[in-house]
């Protein structure tokens, strides 16, 4: 069984990128499972074609205790027979979502849900990790293959250093390894070049380049993957690469997270970013209008 | 490997008895205790508790009053069986009980059933809330929290419900008792104080002390100057109570009409400078009438220092029972002196505390040689340095901040004293270096009475010398050898 967590900038396409690469092993015959490890719990509603899947945690609220619970209440099957967990949260504001997963992710451990056929457990996880419970998935005996989700965007680049920060604190002292970058683009200029070079930089690799294409759309109305709704399309095909792809991945490695300097360096490279001009910062619009 | 009873045992470790008596005897070294000093991310043996320890102390000394822990049980019960411990009393308190879905959807539910629960029965007329780590890491609102609680009526609206935040993980007991003794008073004062008026009574604040015979010994000093106060809070009752045959669940505890008129006081009065840090300025802003701090008054010269402050605030006479019982102790000091003089210590523990004992072993001609707080900062150390710098007997002293009682115990082997001074905790160093250890601080768990002896005013540096010296001296006749065993000593 190889685990796999999806972390990404947030609203970068991480859920919606995993699960059309999990509908894609799904249709390459693999059993997979998805654990949804976000507060929001949206990791699971194209496989399942529903609103929002009933979580863990929800569950905990309506009962008072994790202790009367079973994978039964929790687990779903979906397209594919991808089986589907949400762990779930508190309301906003209250409370600690990271406790959340960390509870989750124990309940389903001590309770089984890690079957021996499944070939794949890919954790789709929160933006940030903001703390401690939010890096639960890639603790030891967990995942040990990160790909991190992002675009040409500067602030997606910013986030994906982060987490390989992340990582390279955690793989250290464990098995976890960031296996690639994927771009989910965003049509912005020499995206896949940059992307490469980050990857390089990191000394990972960019996997697979997914072009924008409004099919996903379409099929997200639909509460569905691409693969499900259009699986002739261009884009599913796209989408079964990337499955493919991960999996004859065998480039795991302990990654080089860039100091600021370099990563602005990098994007200036591109154009992205125009190189420091001392005399503009901290000065306002109207104030240089004036000058 | 066979015991006594010739019955086979099976060795707890692999470790020789050579390598033990190696490391036992390395233990010992300046080397280690270098080692030992350059330890950072471990302590071992602290001496201190956690804040919410405090706030419960605190919350015993208001009448009718239930000590509530939001967050778990286990924490709540460390701290009930320390002061059960302690006093050898019931500390009658609630916790809410949060457990693993508290944490994650916060502890509103638990605080608002708690709350019912708790009322319902057990009748109190005042909710002190404290909290423990869990819900201090995951950011609770007890603010909120209580609004929540009045407006969906599970408080009767009469009811005051102060809150303190308490995390564990900084502070001490003592921060967590000023946090909520600060938190009483703004509760129960708040609207009460009336332009003109005067209570005509000194309002005194004891801080952190779990010696219910320090209460009573200050009582006696304000009886005999004929002033009235209110004891802002007062345990002494709550821990100390009569055994009659009744069991009551609030024995004691200054009562809250008296503490909201406070705000009204002719004066206020903090014994505790370090346990009234956020509470004293408040009062300074908030309350009538004169304001004064004083260290907690142990030895003569700041015993001294109380009776002058209540003369000066009251224009009242220092009563003569009390300028005879100062001659007295002079007295007594006298005689005891040859005893004590020359002789080395360390001390730990709070910082009022250590403070009063750095002032009664100069006033002895003992040197306070190693003064240890575990909670440490540079106004104590500068306050300790000022006694220290203003007696022949401080010279050569050194001050050890933010340093735990295995760091006491390096010093104890390495630059040896002749007596320790704090809590129970300090048994294990003390049987290292042989030394006894004289329990004067919280808490003492092996001996008895001790929170019945004072060990403020005159009366408690009687106590403390008489304690002191007396040791020496069995000490004396239990080891000295046949021709010096004497009936004079």
């Amino acid at each position: 069984m190889r685990q796999i967590a999806i972390y990404g900038k947030g609203g970068i396409g991480k859920s919606t990128t995993t699960q059309n690469t999990v509908a894609g092993l799904a249709s390459l015959g693999k059993k997979v499972m998805i654990v949804g490890c976000d507060p929001k719990a949206d990791s699971t509603r194209l496989i399942l074609h529903a609103k929002a899947q009933a979580t863990v945690m929800d569950l905990v609220r309506e009962r008072g205790t994790v202790e009367d619970l079973e994978v039964s209440d929790v687990m779903k099957v979906g397209y594919g027979d991808v089986k589907c967990v949400e762990s779930g949260g508190p309301e906003p504001g209250v409370g600690c979502a990271g406790r959340g997963v960390i509870t989750a992710i124990n309940f389903l451990e001590e309770n089984g849900a890690y079957t021996p056929e499944l070939d794949f457990v890919f954790y789709d996880v929160l933006g940030d990790v903001v703390c401690g419970g939010f890096a639960m998935p890639i603790r030891e005996n967990k995942a040990e293959e990160i790909y991190i989700v992002c675009s040409g965007e500067m602030m997606a680049m910013y986030a994906a250093n982060n987490i390989a920060k992340g990582i390279l604190k955690y793989a250290t002292s464990g098995r976890v390894r960031l296996a690639g970058l994927i771009c989910n683009s965003r049509n912005t200029d020499r995206e896949a070049d940059l992307i490469e070079a980050l990857a390089k930089r990191l000394g990972t690799q960019m996997i697979h380049f997914v072009p924008r294409d409004n099919e996903v759309q379409r099929a997200e109305l639909r509460r569905m993957t691409v693969i499900e709704y259009a699986p002739e399309h261009k884009q599913a095909e796209e989408y079964r690469t990337l499955a493919r792809k991960i999996t004859e991945n065998k480039l795991l490695v302990i990654p080089k997270p860039l100091e600021m300097e370099e990563l602005e360096e990098l994007l200036m490279e591109f154009g992205i970013m125009a190189p420091d001009d001392e005399t503009k910062v901290g000065v306002a619009a109207s104030a240089s209008a004036a000058a | 490997m066979a015991n006594e009873l010739g019955l086979t045992v099976k060795p707890v470790s692999g470790i020789t008895p050579e390598d033990e008596a190696r490391v036992s005897a390395w233990i010992d070294t300046p080397e280690y205790r270098e080692k030992n000093f350059a330890r950072q991310a471990l302590v071992i043996n602290p001496a201190h508790g956690c804040q919410p320890l405090g706030a419960e102390l605190c919350a015993h000394g208001f009448e009718g009053t239930l000590p509530f822990t939001h967050g778990s049980q286990g924490c709540a019960s460390y701290y009930r069986s320390t002061l059960n411990r302690h006093f050898r009393e019931p500390a009658p308190a609630v916790s809410d009980a949060m457990t693993e879905d508290g944490a994650v959807f916060g502890g509103q539910n638990n605080l608002h059933e708690g709350l019912e629960n708790a009322i319902a029965l057990y009748h109190p007329k005042m909710v002190a809330v404290f909290t423990s780590c869990m819900p201090e890491v995951i950011g609770d609102d007890l603010s909120a929290f209580i609004k929540n609680a009045r407006q969906k009526g599970f408080l009767p609206r009469e009811l005051p419900v102060p809150y303190a935040n308490t995390p564990s993980f900084n502070g001490s007991h003592v921060t967590g008792y000023d946090a909520m003794l600060l938190s009483i008073l703004q509760t129960l004062t708040e609207g009460k104080k009336i332009e003109g008026r005067c209570t005509g009574k000194l309002n005194v604040i004891p801080g952190f002390d779990a010696n219910t015979a320090n209460y009573r010994e200050y009582k006696r000093i304000l009886d005999a100057f004929g002033i009235p106060f209110t004891m802002l809070a007062d345990i002494s009752e709550s821990f100390d109570s009569p055994n009659d045959g009744n069991y009551r669940l609030y024995p004691g505890g200054t009562p809250l009409v008296e503490a909201a008129d406070a705000v009204n006081g002719k004066a206020t009065l903090t014994l505790a400078p370090y346990a009234t840090l956020k509470t004293f300025p408040w009062i300074k802003e908030n309350f009538s009438g004169a304001h004064a701090s004083l260290p907690m008054p142990m030895g003569i010269a700041r015993t001294d220092a109380l009776l002058l402050k209540l003369s000066e605030l009251f224009d009242r006479p220092v009563p003569d029972v009390l300028k005879a019982e100062r001659g007295r102790a002079v007295d007594a000091m006298t005689d005891a002196q040859q005893y004590m003089h020359g002789k080395k210590f360390a001390v730990y523990g709070d910082a009022d505390l250590i403070l009063g004992y750095v002032a009664f072993l100069l006033e002895m001609g003992a040197t306070p040689h190693h003064v240890l707080c575990s909670k440490g900062s540079k106004k104590i150390e500068k306050d300790v340095q000022a006694l220290l710098d203003a007696s022949p007997y401080g010279k050569g002293a050194h001050i050890w901040m933010n340093r735990d009682l295995w760091h006491l115990r390096s010093l104890l082997m390495t630059d040896p004293v002749d007596g320790l001074l704090g809590d129970t905790h300090g048994k294990f160093a003390a049987r290292d270096a042989k030394i006894p250890l004289f329990r004067f601080g919280f808490p003492v768990f092996d001996r008895v009475n001790r929170h019945r002896s004072p060990i403020v005013g005159y009366t408690g540096a009687v106590n403390m010398l008489t304690e002191i010296c007396n040791k020496f001296l069995d000490l004396v006749d239990e080891t000295c050898d046949e021709r010096h065993f004497e009936m004079m000593r």
